[in-house]
């Protein structure tokens, strides 16, 4: 196993366990967003405190921070290895007819996605993490008032919003491709497999691109 | 039929090559896209001027010689088909065809169409194979093999090496060819033994000789004339991941 | 005094081999690395010979055209690969199989060398699954066989449509084995131009590097050719378009005696000509005969549709005229049988000169999928090449040049008359007599590879284990070059005005109309004429562009042209010295009131070797008694 990630399969193959990985954290993250569209905030201030303090999370954040850099990184490595492999182009290509657009784009998209991350971070996790955020008590118990942070920049500023919606589809974008991609480099795929997880992924994607994308169209809307 | 072609021309490995337009007529939908070529060769050369250099030899769709990149695929626009296969009823009266070698860092163009594919023969030459001896071998049903995986191994072995899979890739990554070699020999219960440590070989080799890694477009698949999926891919990464070759 | 001595070994027919190998002298593995051997080809005959003298040790260098030794020409082998396993308990054996051969070629081969390739047929197949080679397999794991043309068993390995493809990967990989280990030394994109004779001995070869026009000079204490057959002569033929005599004939001219050129395999399935362009007849397997069948209108000049034709006014032409053997006679029959029935006026398509082969009713009693399975991808061939789908209309199809039976002449151990070089596979003349039957191709060139020449070999060998290298400065080798260069010199000047293709072309139609299926004195005689004008006017009128230090695909043509116009006098001489029938060669002077081929033993029961007797002379006959002692000659009936 020592020098697996240095092959070409090695490489992919931290791309594919940190995509599972941060793919996981996406869910659990869509699951608590997601309360922010139900009653008046409490059940997503309560759901963000929890997750802002519990241990097992605690634990957890720097794997993430740990599993994005990898992600990235080795991303980045593979892209600009594999483009120095064909130095003279085609003049034309047909290559969209036997790929799908995000395949062939994975990276553009995870730039897209990974500048819309800072914008969310500086948004979200420093002002929670390092700023002020007005907290909110409910019964006994005080914690941050997250949700009025995120509903106020939802309602404030417009285009907040339409940033947010395109981060959501390059993710879900991304996502499309990514997800049956992580479990063929595994190479947990077959010939019966292959369609079963292209579907899977499509449902996924359209969860994940369109779950985040309904929380600033909701207040927008409402 | 009359077409335009826009053919990539280079003298050598050398040189810097540039594409040439010719206008063919008389094409007729029968003939195979090679005796297409053959036709503009032969009035090349009557007209002094040198004939276009591509690869053939069977020209039935099996050698694996023959192999050009033809209006932005390889071996042309039909499905499973080597370009020797591909019948000139599949273009139109009057098409602009563009012609170009198979284009990789690992295949460097030899002349005109022309590509070196000895890279493939050094992957094969570094595991590709079960360690037999002729003589070695007992009675051939002394142990069956399930139809299942005798039917997967043909498939797999069924790969022509033209290189279709290096051309369509946008990484210019051979792991298509390497997977279906892997897949095929794992089939069996005698090339098994083997089957860990020659993923690790093959693959160390494609790296080094200079092919991009796999990033799952599925162009290869597309484009594969054999028709091998990139389910053998997926094999692949298993035998290189999980199967751990016992040298203790 | 006589040149040709066969060392057939004494003792009985099943013992020969046994007892030849017992005396065959051997060399201990610290000499082998000290033993040069050259491998031209790297088909079936040639990989296998290659990686076998590697895995023994001795110090291989292998030759050929292609970029990689992957693409030879046996990568074509559609139908399968025969062995006397008696799996299916029908009754086979090593004695049937011979037997079969023999019968099959029309008794003009060698019995011991027969009996030898069906003795080894067994350890062939098992070596090829050992190799990895994914036989056709039953739901139980074991394999299947299918029967083919000319036997009544079922003793046929098969890969589906691509036994040859398959066999060759698992070939290609033990050589690939062998090179990775260097023990083989591999030398792709080279053409060989000429043979050296040192001393008698053939102790090196003169290649052209194709992509630098470089002449180099390669050296070996052995040669071994495997380059296959010179099925091309005829322009369209079922091989690859660059397979050539050119090899066969440089020996040839440095000494080594030719045998039965003339013998020349027409395949009965192959796809008609579509074109005046086309560069190549497809093939369809032999096997399709298992399941199809070949018929005509009885109507002469029939322009209906052929599913339109009634089943009363067909014509089942080899049903009727064999009912023994049905669809599944002899490839030659299968072949002339079209011919005649296409010259009188029965032949169907555009041109006239095609035969149905109708799978309608074999769909209706086994089912489409069984079909498919079995010949799935000669289907896709066949609709790719046509436009049309065999699964709702028949085939057609016609005879197309593809297997030559004749070839260098060998001995027992496979030497050719030129002590050190030997030839083997397709190259050499001796186990298929006139005709070849079907899956003995495979089975022959795989069987001298890997289980012959490698013990033979040796013995010869056994006398040089004190020879140190052989030196590549030597007069000779010399003399070879300066030839060669000469050669490529004269065709590069010529700057005529026809192409290289254009000779092709011409020397194919001679051959094909006086020199292919039927032959007769008069054609023959022309044929020599024509073929000496034809001569005359390449060198004269042959245009060659660009240059010869360079890749240059027309100076590759033109060599093997060239070589092609003088083999082809050499074939017609033979055809013409044979005034009998006998298998594949079908003289029209010798034939029964069926119009049946002739044999004529009392006469002809000889192996016709010819000697070069320099350029413009003709070629001197030597004659090879064949003795059967184990066989009875008889009519070869398949009625």
């Amino acid at each position: 196993m020592t020098n697996i990630f240095n092959s070409s399969i090695g490489k992919k193959l931290i791309m594919s366990i940190t995509g599972i990985f941060l793919m996981l954290f996406l869910l659990v993250h869509l699951t608590v967003n997601l309360m922010l569209m139900v009653g008046d905030g409490e059940l997503f201030n309560r759901a963000a405190h929890f997750m802002g303090t519990n241990p097992a999370v605690k634990v957890i954040e720097p794997l993430l921070a740990i599993g994005f850099v990898f992600h990235i990184f080795y991303a980045t490595y593979i892209t600009l290895q594999n483009q120095r492999r064909r130095p003279i182009r085609y003049s034309t290509s047909a290559f969209n007819e036997v790929t799908t657009w995000p395949a062939k784009n994975m990276y553009i998209l995870g730039l897209t996605i990974f500048i819309f991350l800072i914008i969310h971070l500086t948004n979200f996790f420093w002002k929670i993490r390092f700023g002020t955020v007005e907290t909110i008590t409910y019964g006994n118990e005080s914690m941050p008032n997250i949700y009025a942070l995120v509903s106020g920049l939802f309602i404030n500023y417009w285009w907040y919003g339409v940033l947010y919606i395109v981060g959501a589809i390059a993710l879900g974008l991304h996502l499309s491709h990514g997800f049956w991609s992580a479990f063929q480099t595994l190479g947990m795929n077959g010939t019966k497999w292959i369609k079963r997880l292209e579907t899977l992924a499509y449902i996924y994607a359209i969860l994940i691109g369109t779950g985040f994308s309904m929380i600033p169209i909701y207040f927008f809307l409402f | 039929m009359k077409v335009k072609l826009k053919i990539w021309r280079q003298k050598d490995a050398r040189s810097k090559g540039k594409f040439e337009e010719y206008e063919l007529d008389n094409v007729a939908p029968d003939m195979s896209f090679l005796e297409m070529l053959d036709s503009l060769n032969q009035r090349l050369i009557k007209e002094g001027k040198s004939p276009v250099a591509f690869e053939y030899d069977c020209r039935e769709g099996i050698c694996g010689s023959c192999g050009m990149y033809i209006n932005g695929r390889p071996h042309g626009n039909d499905h499973k088909t080597t370009t020797c296969e591909l019948r000139m009823r599949k273009f139109k009266d009057g098409d602009t065809i563009t012609v170009e070698p198979w284009r990789a860092a690992a295949f460097p163009v030899v002349k005109d169409l022309v590509v070196d594919r000895s890279a493939f023969d050094k992957i094969i030459q570094a595991g590709g194979y079960v360690s037999v001896n002729a003589g070695a071998a007992h009675d051939a049903n002394a142990i069956p093999v399930p139809k299942h995986n005798a039917d997967v191994a043909f498939d797999m072995a069924s790969c022509i090496g033209c290189g279709a899979c290096v051309a369509a890739c946008k990484n210019a990554s051979a792991m298509l060819f390497v997977a279906a070699k892997v897949t095929h020999l794992a089939q069996f219960p005698q090339g098994r033994i083997e089957a860990p440590e020659r993923a690790k070989r093959m693959v160390a080799k494609m790296d080094e000789l200079g092919f991009g890694s796999c990033t799952n477009t599925r162009a290869c698949e597309a484009e594969c004339p054999k028709g091998i999926t990139i389910s053998a891919i997926a094999k692949l990464n298993r035998e290189f991941i999980f199967n751990k070759h016992n040298d203790s | 005094m006589n040149k040709l001595n066969a060392k057939i070994p004494d003792g009985p027919l099943a013992d020969k081999w046994t007892n030849h190998k017992a005396k065959l002298r051997l060399i201990n593995p610290a000499n082998r690395r000290k033993l040069d051997v050259i491998v031209v080809g790297t088909g079936l005959s040639g990989s296998s010979a290659a990686s076998t003298l590697g895995e023994l040790g001795y110090n291989v260098k292998v030759f050929c055209y292609q970029d990689s030794p992957r693409r030879a020409h046996s990568v074509a082998a559609q139908g399968g690969i025969n062995a006397a396993k008696n799996y299916k308990n029908d009754n086979d054996s090593v004695y049937r199989l011979f037997y079969d051969m023999l019968k099959g070629g029309d008794f003009r081969a060698r019995e011991a060398n027969v009996y030898r390739a069906a003795e080894v047929s067994n350890l062939v197949i098992d070596h090829y699954t050992a190799l990895g080679v994914p036989f056709a397999r039953d739901y139980g794991g074991l394999i299947e066989n299918r029967s083919f043309g000319g036997v009544q068993v079922s003793r046929t390995f098969y890969a589906k449509g691509q036994t040859g493809q398959q066999c060759l990967i698992g070939a290609y990989s033990a050589l690939s084995r062998q090179i990775s280990k260097g023990t083989v030394t591999m030398y792709p994109r080279r053409e060989m131009m000429d043979l050296v004779v040192i001393d008698g001995k053939a102790r090196g070869i003169i290649v052209r590097n194709l992509v630098t026009g470089e002449i180099e000079r390669h050296s070996a204490h052995a040669v071994v050719l495997a380059t296959g057959g010179y099925g091309t002569i005829y322009y369209l033929s079922t091989l690859a378009l660059n397979s050539n005599g050119s090899a066969a004939w440089r020996a040839y001219k440095r000494g080594a005696l030719f045998a039965n050129p003339s013998f020349v395999q027409i395949h009965p399935t192959s796809i008609p000509v579509l074109n005046e362009h086309q560069s190549k007849l497809t093939l369809m397997s032999e096997s399709l005969r298992n399941d199809g069948r070949v018929w005509v209108p009885k109507m002469k000049g029939d322009t209906r549709k052929p599913n339109d034709i009634p089943e009363d006014e067909r014509d089942y032409y080899l049903e009727r005229r064999y009912p023994a053997f049905g669809n599944l006679v002899p490839r030659d029959v299968a072949s002339r049988a079209a011919k005649e029935r296409c010259d009188a006026g029965y032949g169907v398509g555009p041109t006239g000169l095609s035969v149905y082969l109708d799978f309608r009713d074999a769909i209706q009693k086994k089912g489409r999928k069984s079909i498919e399975e079995n010949y799935g991808n000669l289907f896709e061939m066949y609709e790719k090449i046509t436009g049309e789908s065999p699964y709702e209309v028949p085939m057609r199809i016609y005879p197309a040049g593809h297997y030559t039976m004749g070839g260098l002449w060998v001995d027992y151990n496979l030497m050719t008359t030129i002590p050190g070089l030997y030839a083997i596979g397709e190259s050499n003349f001796s186990d298929h007599g006139a005709n070849r039957l079907g899956a003995s191709s495979l089975m022959q060139t795989s069987g001298d590879g890997y289980f012959i020449l490698p013990y033979t070999i040796a013995d010869y060998l056994a006398d040089d284990i004190k020879t140190p290298k052989i030196p590549t400065n030597t007069p000779e080798f010399d003399t070879a070059e300066r030839e060669v260069k000469d050669r490529i010199e004269r065709l590069m000047s010529i700057n005529g005005t026809e192409t290289a293709t254009n000779f092709h072309k011409r020397l194919g139609k001679i051959m094909w109309d006086y020199c292919g299926m039927v032959r007769n004195e008069e054609g023959l005689k022309k044929a020599l004429i024509l073929l000496d004008e034809l001569n005359e006017e390449f060198w004269h009128n042959l245009k060659v562009p660009d240059s010869s230090n360079e890749l240059n695909q027309e100076l590759e043509k033109a060599n093997r042209v060239a070589d092609f116009i003088e083999l082809g006098k050499l074939l017609v001489y033979d055809a013409l010295n044979r005034r009998e029938s006998c298998g594949a060669h079908f003289r029209e002077e010798s034939q029964t009131e069926n119009g049946e081929a002739k044999r004529d033993d009392a006469n002809y029961s000889y192996v016709a070797a010819w000697e070069f007797a320099g350029d413009g002379k003709e070629p001197i006959l030597h004659k090879e008694e064949l003795k059967f002692e184990y066989v009875k000659l008889q009519e070869r009936s398949y009625k």
